[in-house]
């Protein structure tokens, strides 16, 4: 069975049709990749499926349970987690504080042993701390811990930003345009990074791109939208020469 | 247990010793005109930084918070006077029976209204705050409102437009400062904790905070509640204090107070809002001549009642143009900061020995 | 209820309307172009009617004169308070210029006690206002159609001037997208100027019309005015200015029917226009007219 599967998601938004009946099916493990011209509808199908957005019509599978407009923690409890186009960093916290924050959900102490420092909340604090520690060094971020998450090179923004979805121990994690805003070298590093990360957690990555190339050698499946709704699914090389996928990307510029 | 005392840890508890010495030494020595304005300070400090929690950490703007004191005033005041001074007051319409003849002590009393405060704050705040940036402001400014009109009609609860006057003045320096370093104590360990993180997770960008598990309402309710619960005990500690309410200036003055002081000592900072409270206090009483007739030198300058709130406002408006961070924005101020100053100072000191023997040799170097 | 006390009250509440319509306008159209809610808009209502207050006290200057003085010096006053306290925090996270206009309103109230002294003074309705006159078997003074008769002027001549003039069409494009309209070569500088310019210049007839409806004029009287009108706003749709006006019809018919059906409960009225604009916020934050505002994510 898929661990995620998207059935008949459509939504409007007054008139404009923002995806229009679209399915998917997403298996564990799968390094899968949603591509399609800007303005396509891809993060709108994110948002649906992290319950950001209400799907006019359709219904959202994680493992089996309807998870369709649930609240977006509550996803994110269920093993969901996700990036965004546009990077949103804690700007208050250090790199450390970032990512001690996706650890926060799975804390079983209330606030009171917390305000108290009860034993039981600060085992789970140094448990966090320790957790939070050996992530980072797994992805070379630990030398920038206490570092504020603003200062840092865009590219490095953007591995933390996945370090603390990370930290969510997600079994889905959604990646919303991870590259955009690099330049090649930069994309080529980023794509390699999220590579290793599947490889080294046990995890399914469903992510957004725009432009093709950046995943052409990386996701063995690939889906293409555009106004929408699907145009195309299969491997890259399928994809690549199939007429229709052309002719969306037509005029806009760069493309495989 | 792992009891883990450090050396901040051991100088925290002798500050504090020598800290609640001194007030001892104050009650019994200071004029009446001082310890009022201490134990107002201490007020303000709750003010102050039970408005940081919700605000600086949390980024919820609410306006609220004044009439949440107003709640707890009032609780506690009817539940300190004695059943005569409750008729004295209450002779348009005569209280309710239920509180006729309540009296209690006032660690009780006080309690009591932080509870009541807490369990309001919930009520008003699960539906409101779902709202989020002015839309949040303005509703919690229509429940202030909504407060202020309620404590005003509810002739036989709060004896309407009349307030209440004689309430026993139990608040002394033990129990203000008591409860501000209480509180002080409560806000800073649940901002240093992982709650704290989510509240400030929160507050910089709730959608993601949302999408990594932080559940918003929750979180947001968690520091509404406990800032109200101590707002309550705030306001009750201010009504057994200047032993009247006035309802129709009490919130008024007390919103503008509240936004001013913890603003101007900085958002996110327990320090800045313990000192801007502490500091505005003071020099509030310091400019109470100038609205009196006064003289300089041959020049007789008349009164002018409401200056200092025009000072007040003004100096407020000049923090947010100029220097919106406030004092301390976003900075503590700890035993570290304050041990490794003198190691600084101390070592500017050595230094500047040394290099006036050094000074021509260095001279020539160059 | 008799027919004819029916209508008074209605008369009643289309004049207060008018005065909630007019000041709720300044309010949206400010947060229609800086989405900044200018607390201190109410305390320009108290400007106005001072300023008639001390032309006619000081000196002596008749109402065909104070009346123009007043509106113009208040809406420089509106300008002024843009230029110093709002403009410099344009870049910055809203909540500061929210702050702001907290301390500007702060700052005006303050400043009138001291100057004016808190103590309510008596404001000079002038005679033609004061006169008895029945419209049907409805009697009023005669300021009450005055006061509807100038709302409905003004009400058509800004409408005017926002759906037909190039000014109106760039007030109208900063409120959709600021950035890119300045994009276009438009001076959003000087259009915020003149958005402000018209709303503090309503406010203050807002306020000389009120001080002549309630003769009593003291600092905090922007207050409660400056509320109900931004409630009247919201419930119409912020940011819209027909919205604003619809709004501030239908506060003040509220109200007054609440008055006149429930009169025990008149104290709380204040209450219930409160009431109102939480169950708006919650219910349909955008209002009657409004339309939804989305955050990209």
């Amino acid at each position: 069975m898929s661990l995620l599967q998207l059935r008949h998601l459509t939504k409007r938004f007054d008139g404009l049709t923002a995806v229009d009946n679209f399915s998917a099916e997403v298996d564990s493990g799968e390094l899968c990749a949603l591509i399609g011209p800007n303005g396509a509808g891809k993060t709108t199908i994110f948002n649906l499926i992290t319950g950001i957005y209400e799907p006019s019509e359709g219904h959202v599978y994680f493992e089996g349970k309807d998870i369709t407009a649930k609240r977006p923690d509550i996803i994110a409890g269920l093993g969901v987690a996700r990036t965004f186009q546009n990077i949103r960093l804690f700007e208050g916290m250090d790199v450390l504080g970032n990512v001690l924050v996706g650890r926060h959900l799975r804390l079983k102490a209330d606030p009171f042993s917390a305000i108290l420092r009860l034993p039981n909340y600060s085992r789970e604090e140094r448990t966090m701390r320790e957790e939070a520690m050996e992530l980072l060094e797994s992805l070379e971020l630990s030398h920038l811990a206490h570092e504020d998450a603003t200062s840092l090179p865009y590219g490095e923004q953007r591995k933390l930003e996945i370090a603390r979805a990370l930290a969510v121990k997600p079994k889905l994690l959604l990646l919303d345009e991870p590259a955009a805003g690099m330049n090649p070298a930069e994309r080529e590093e980023l794509m390699a990074f999220v590579v290793h990360i599947l490889d080294t957690f046990e995890l399914t990555i469903f992510l957004i791109e725009h432009q093709m190339q950046v995943v052409m050698g990386i996701c063995p499946r690939i889906i293409v939208i555009d106004y929408g709704e699907t145009i195309a699914e299969g491997p890259p090389d399928a994809i690549q020469n199939n007429p229709r996928v052309i002719e969306a990307y037509l005029g806009v510029g760069d493309y495989a | 247990m792992n009891l883990h005392i450090s050396r901040n840890r051991i100088l925290t508890l002798i500050a504090l010793v020598a800290f609640f010495l001194l007030l001892a030494y104050a009650s019994s020595n200071f004029s009446p005109y001082v310890l009022r304005i201490m134990n107002l300070s201490a007020i303000y400090v709750i003010f102050a930084v039970t408005f940081n929690l919700i605000y600086g950490y949390t980024g919820q703007f609410s306006l609220g918070h004044a009439g949440f004191a107003a709640v707890g005033a009032y609780v506690a005041a009817l539940l300190t006077m004695s059943p005569d001074q409750k008729v004295a007051n209450f002779f348009l319409q005569p209280i309710v029976p239920l509180l006729a003849n309540v009296q209690l002590p006032f660690l009780a009393a006080l309690v009591i209204a932080g509870l009541m405060t807490a369990i309001f704050s919930f009520v008003a705040g699960w539906p409101s705050f779902r709202l989020r940036g002015d839309y949040l402001a303005i509703a919690t400014l229509g429940l202030s409102e909504i407060i202020r009109v309620l404590l005003i009609n509810l002739q036989s609860v709060t004896n309407g437009a009349l307030g209440l006057k004689g309430i026993p003045g139990y608040t002394n320096l033990f129990w203000s400062w008591g409860f501000a370093v209480v509180t002080i104590f409560v806000v800073k360990r649940l901002v240093d904790s992982s709650y704290g993180r989510a509240l400030m997770a929160l507050r910089d960008d709730d959608v993601a905070a949302e999408a990594l598990g932080v559940s918003l309402l929750y979180h947001k309710m968690l520091a509404l509640m406990l800032s109200s619960f101590f707002v309550g005990i705030g306001g009750g500690l201010l009504a057994n204090l200047i032993s009247t309410i006035d309802p129709s200036v009490f919130l008024f003055f007390l919103s503008y107070q509240i936004v001013g002081i913890t603003v101007m000592g900085g958002m996110a900072s327990l320090t800045g809002s313990v000192v801007a409270a502490c500091l505005y206090t003071v020099f509030l009483e310091l400019l109470r001549p100038i609205e009196s007739p006064f003289s300089i030198g041959s020049l007789d300058v008349p009164g002018m009642p409401g200056m200092r709130m025009v000072l007040f406002s003004a100096l407020l408006l000049l923090v947010i143009l100029f220097s919106h961070r406030g004092l301390f924005g976003g900075r503590e101020f700890g035993w570290d900061w304050i041990l490794d100053g003198f190691d600084a100072l101390r070592k500017r000191l050595k230094g500047s020995k040394e290099r006036t023997g050094a000074d021509s040799d260095s001279e020539e170097a160059s | 209820m008799p027919f004819q006390q029916f209508l008074q009250h209605l008369v009643n509440a289309i004049s207060l309307g008018s005065l909630y319509a007019l000041i709720a306008i300044g309010y949206t159209m400010v947060y229609g172009i800086l989405r900044l809610i200018n607390f201190a808009h109410g305390d320009l209502v108290m400007v106005g009617a001072y300023s008639v207050f001390y032309a006619a006290a000081i000196f002596h200057l008749p109402w065909p004169l104070s009346f123009p003085l007043a509106i113009l010096l208040t809406g420089a006053l509106g300008v002024l308070i843009e230029r110093t306290a709002y403009k410099p925090l344009r870049e910055m996270p809203r909540i500061n210029l929210f702050t702001s206009a907290i301390a500007v309103s702060f700052l005006l109230e303050n400043l009138s006690i001291v100057v004016f002294g808190g103590r309510p003074k008596a404001f000079d309705r002038p005679a033609f206002l004061n006169a008895n006159i029945s419209i049907g078997r409805v009697r009023m003074l005669s300021y009450t159609p005055v006061i509807i008769f100038t709302g409905l002027v003004l009400f058509g001549g800004l409408m005017y001037v926002v759906h037909r003039t190039k000014m109106g069409m760039a007030m109208r494009a900063l409120s959709r997208d600021i950035e890119t309209t300045g994009l276009m070569g438009i001076n959003t500088d000087r259009v915020i100027m003149f958005s402000f310019a018209i709303g503090s210049l309503l406010a203050a007839v807002g306020g000389i019309l009120w001080g002549i409806k309630f003769p009593q004029i003291n600092p905090l009287m922007g207050v409660t005015p400056g509320l109900k009108a931004f409630i009247a706003a919201v419930l119409g749709g912020i940011g819209n200015i027909t919205g604003a006006m619809i709004g501030g019809f239908l506060l003040g018919l509220i109200e007054i029917m609440i008055l006149a059906f429930l009169p025990h409960l008149a104290g709380y009225r204040y209450a219930f226009a409160y009431a109102i604009l939480v169950l708006v916020l919650l219910v349909r934050p955008t209002g009657i007219m409004g339309e939804a505002a989305r955050e990209k994510v």
